[in-house]
């Protein structure tokens, strides 16, 4: 499938003798924000670990912008362009929020130990590059204020809107969201949806699991529904809804 | 290598292996029910023979024995109690540590009330020169009461466990705290118990294998590392595998001296550790999970 | 910049100890104050390791003794039996030290909690046994009669009396580098990857921080560190004697770092100068082992921060 920015073909995963992701597959085009949804147990958390790096799926493969990631580490699975926020949020509690978001660009910057050991002679300009950078995302997703504040002391709101910029911070072409309104009230979850369409305005492209309907229907411009590790629909929000399988597994079949 | 030149090894590393043995069961049994590494537990061998040499001077051998075995018991209680059991769910590594100064504390402690000198137990049997042939080999009484000792103990300890309401509350204790405590179990009384019956477990056992291989203020480091090797190589928490994995390191230790230049046998429960640490941290026996 | 308020802070103090001692006359005292140093060393690598990437290490004297050893070996037995030039025992040294390091580090930094606490505690013994064992460390008697080395610009590092101003100076300035590195890695991109490794590691991972790679080269480094100190050291005292290789000796440097402040380089410097001077003019007389033990039972129970800094690796999560 040409213009796909990320493809996954034919992905099985078993955890004991559990079949969690049963050949599944879809593809993401550049540019949209796409939804993964499904019931509990569905399957979601998984193929979204698969996809983030943090295991190798049992078979199958993922193509992302024309490279082979199946089986890559989580750190060169961002090297590749792709960001990630998990579902409990995984701010470094003993650093302040700039340094949080600094973190983030790390693959975008390049000294390493020896020019660390010899000082800011030698590092001075890329560090400036990297924290003026960081404070333009802070800016960018309303929080500056917030800069030199400790991560581990901000409310759980403010949180998630750091783990936000830090993943942000990498200018990813892809972005892998891991239930970001979870644990928010309806007005965060608002804030947080305006924010995340801000960003596909922005070019980048964002592939989203989430339970919380309003978010989905709202902002997605695909949606991919898995249960039982199954991939059952694939579409536009309103096609989804439509869709008689979606609800059965939703709302459980009639027996009638 | 003769047939008596290989039971000979047999027998030395048998008896030093079951030294190891009771070690690394202290060390389970205090992980188990407290999920703390007791770097100290070899101090409480040492503290075994010290106490009961000095009080053998003025009492007979088996009352000595006792009391230096009861008193060794009460001062991993205070162990317990005063550096341990308020501390609000510490991390692992920071336990490690402190049990470490611990040990550091009472082999210091040991060397200001006794000496650094080497003592010894008088031979619970017979004395130094008295052997026994066994099986065409010549041993010393005393290897067959440290082994009686050591087999006793673990005897004990596995009724205990499997027979005993208190033993069975242990085990409950060590399998998952809040549920036992939610059963009524009270858990905080277990772990001073656990922590009293591995330190007289180690007393006795110090001071079984004294007449043989001496007591010194400063035999507690070595012996806590090797008996860490047996836990870890029978799969920490797991009592009686620990028993085949102390066997196992002593006649390994002892073979060695075959191969190896005297000077080098302690090297060899130390590599058999890290052997065990990088490519099997759950044992021989343990299971995946039980080692993350 | 307030960052390197401690580097400038020593550089005075070590000055300014100097300049007093000269006009009490008790340069004696220099001795073991240059001897601190490169104790202070260890401890400063150390403190990198455990404050910033989050490891612990119970054998890191062994690398102090590697790094001792290598030269001491090279500038005697070696020397007599072929010749090179005197100073190239020094990084040869810093090279054995760091090869050993890499070595143990790729399997031993995969360990986590209580295993690797053992795992660093039985290579510091081995290294130790293996010392005692051979012939050509000299067993218990260690190795005497180590040459002092020229350095350039007319220093040479040797314990000879007269050169002691010289040789105090040339041990702090090491000290001071030493601080003045891990200041300059710690505000670095470097060092926020080892904090965020600390932090949490799946997320550092995550950030495209490869962790496995950075802890080993911390590891690496706070190994150099060590070497370094070994092997100065050596030429200090003539010589080196096994004892530096024992459990009591890392168990030492861990009780400086914590009672320093693993995050803080600056206080582990501080509390490791005057700790290990008095430790060397005998001020805790037959104690001074249980001066130790008491410290680090004392600070992981009450202060697991540290006096002077901040450690979350030892709060109370897994």
């Amino acid at each position: 499938m040409s213009g796909a920015l990320l493809e996954v073909q034919g992905l099985h995963h078993w955890f004991g003798g559990l079949h969690v992701i049963n050949d599944v597959s879809f593809a993401c085009r550049p540019g949209i924000v796409k939804g993964i949804i499904g019931p509990n147990g569905a399957g979601k958390t998984t193929l979204f670990n698969i996809v983030a790096g943090a295991f190798a799926p049992f078979s199958g493969w993922i193509t992302f912008d024309g490279r082979g990631l199946t089986g890559l580490p989580p750190h060169q699975v961002a090297a590749c362009g792709i960001s990630r926020t998990f579902q409990a949020t995984r701010l470094f509690p003993r650093m302040t929020v700039l340094e949080n978001v600094m973190v983030g660009m790390h693959a975008r910057a390049r000294h390493g130990f020896l020019a660390g050991l010899a000082g800011p002679l030698f590092t001075r300009r890329e560090e400036a590059r990297v924290r003026e950078a960081c404070r333009n995302v802070l800016d960018l997703l309303g929080i500056g204020d917030l800069a030199g504040r400790g991560a581990g002391d901000l409310p759980f709101g403010r949180q998630r809107v750091v783990e936000l910029a830090r993943a942000l911070a990498a200018q990813p072409k892809l972005l892998l969201l891991d239930e970001p309104a979870c644990g928010l009230n309806p007005r965060e979850t608002e804030e947080m949806s305006a924010l995340i369409s801000s960003i596909r305005a922005r070019g980048a492209t964002v592939l989203v699991v989430e339970h919380d309907m309003s978010l989905v229907m709202g902002i997605c411009d695909e949606v991919l529904v898995l249960s039982s590790g199954r991939r059952i629909a694939e579409g536009t929000p309103r096609e989804i809804q439509a869709n008689a399988e979606v609800v059965s597994v939703y709302l459980g079949a009639d027996d009638a | 290598m003769g047939a008596d030149q290989l039971l000979q090894y047999l027998l030395s590393g048998v008896t030093t292996g079951s030294v190891y043995a009771i070690v690394g069961i202290g060390f389970n049994i205090i992980y188990s029910s407290t999920g703390i590494i007791n770097f100290a537990q070899g101090e409480f061998l040492m503290l075994g023979g010290m106490i009961s040499v000095s009080l053998s001077h003025s009492m007979p051998l088996a009352a000595a024995i006792a009391i230096a075995v009861i008193v060794t018991g009460l001062v991993g209680v205070l162990l317990q109690l005063a550096f341990i059991s308020w501390l609000k769910n510490p991390a692992v590594l920071r336990m490690i540590i402190i049990t470490i100064g611990l040990s550091i504390l009472v082999r210091e402690a040991s060397l200001h009330i006794w000496d650094e000198k080497v003592r010894a137990l008088p031979f619970w049997s017979g004395n130094e020169t008295s052997s026994l042939a066994v099986l065409g080999a010549r041993i010393s009484p005393q290897v067959l009461w440290v082994l009686g000792v050591s087999a006793l103990m673990v005897g004990a300890l596995t009724l205990f466990f499997r027979h005993t309401l208190t033993g069975r509350a242990m085990r409950a204790c060590a399998s998952n705290a809040t549920a036992a405590r939610l059963c009524g179990i009270r858990t905080s009384s277990l772990v001073t118990l656990s922590f009293f019956i591995a330190a007289a477990m180690g007393a006795l056992a110090g001071c079984a294998v004294s007449p043989l291989t001496q007591t010194q203020y400063d035999m507690g480091t070595s012996l806590a590392v090797k008996g860490f090797t047996c836990a870890v190589l029978g799969g920490l928490g797991n009592v009686t595998a620990a028993v085949a994995a102390g066997l196992l390191v002593g006649v390994l230790e002892a073979a060695s001296i075959s191969v190896l230049p005297l000077a080098y046998k302690d090297v060899v429960a130390l590599a058999i550790m890290l052997a065990i640490l990088f490519f099997r941290p759950e044992g021989l026996f343990g299971s995946r999970a039980a080692s993350e | 910049m307030k960052r390197y308020a401690p580097v400038l802070l020593l550089a005075a103090v070590v000055v300014a100890v100097q300049l007093l001692l000269g006009a009490v006359k008790s340069e004696f005292l220099l001795t073991q104050l240059t001897m601190s140093a490169y104790y202070t060393l260890v401890a400063l690598g150390l403190c990198l390791l455990m404050g910033y990437a989050g490891q612990v290490s119970l054998g890191h004297a062994g690398f102090f003794a590697i790094g001792g050893y290598t030269t001491a070996v090279l500038s005697t037995a070696a020397a007599a039996a072929f010749s090179f030039a005197p100073w190239l025992s020094l990084p040869a040294a810093v090279a054995a030290t760091a090869v050993v390091a890499f070595v143990i580090g790729v399997p031993v930094l995969r360990l986590r909690g209580h295993y690797l606490a053992m795992a660093t505690l039985a290579f510091g013994f081995i290294v130790s046994r293996v010392i005692l064992g051979t012939a050509l460390f000299g067993q218990a008697d260690g190795i005497s009669d180590v040459p002092g080395i020229r350095l350039f610009a007319g220093l040479v590092l040797t314990g000879k009396r007269n050169l002691r101003v010289q040789n105090y100076y040339i041990a702090w300035t090491l000290v001071t580098v030493g601080l003045l590195f891990a200041v300059n890695l710690i505000g670095s991109r470097v060092g926020r990857a080892l904090r965020a490794i600390h932090g949490n590691e799946e997320a550092a991972a995550a950030m495209g921080i490869d962790v496995g790679r950075y802890k080993l080269a911390v590891f690496v480094l706070s190994a150099v560190y060590a070497g370094v100190g070994g092997a100065c050291l050596v030429h200090f005292n003539a010589g080196i004697g096994p004892g530096e290789a024992g459990v009591m000796k890392s168990v030492r440097y861990v009780a400086l770092v914590a009672a320093g402040g693993m995050g803080s380089p600056g206080g582990t410097v501080a509390v490791s100068a005057v700790l290990t001077f008095l430790s060397l003019r005998g001020a805790f007389g037959l104690y001074d082992d249980a001066v130790f033990g008491a410290l680090l039972v004392g600070i992981m129970l009450f202060a697991p921060d540290g006096l002077f800094g901040l450690v979350p690796a030892l709060r109370g999560r897994r």
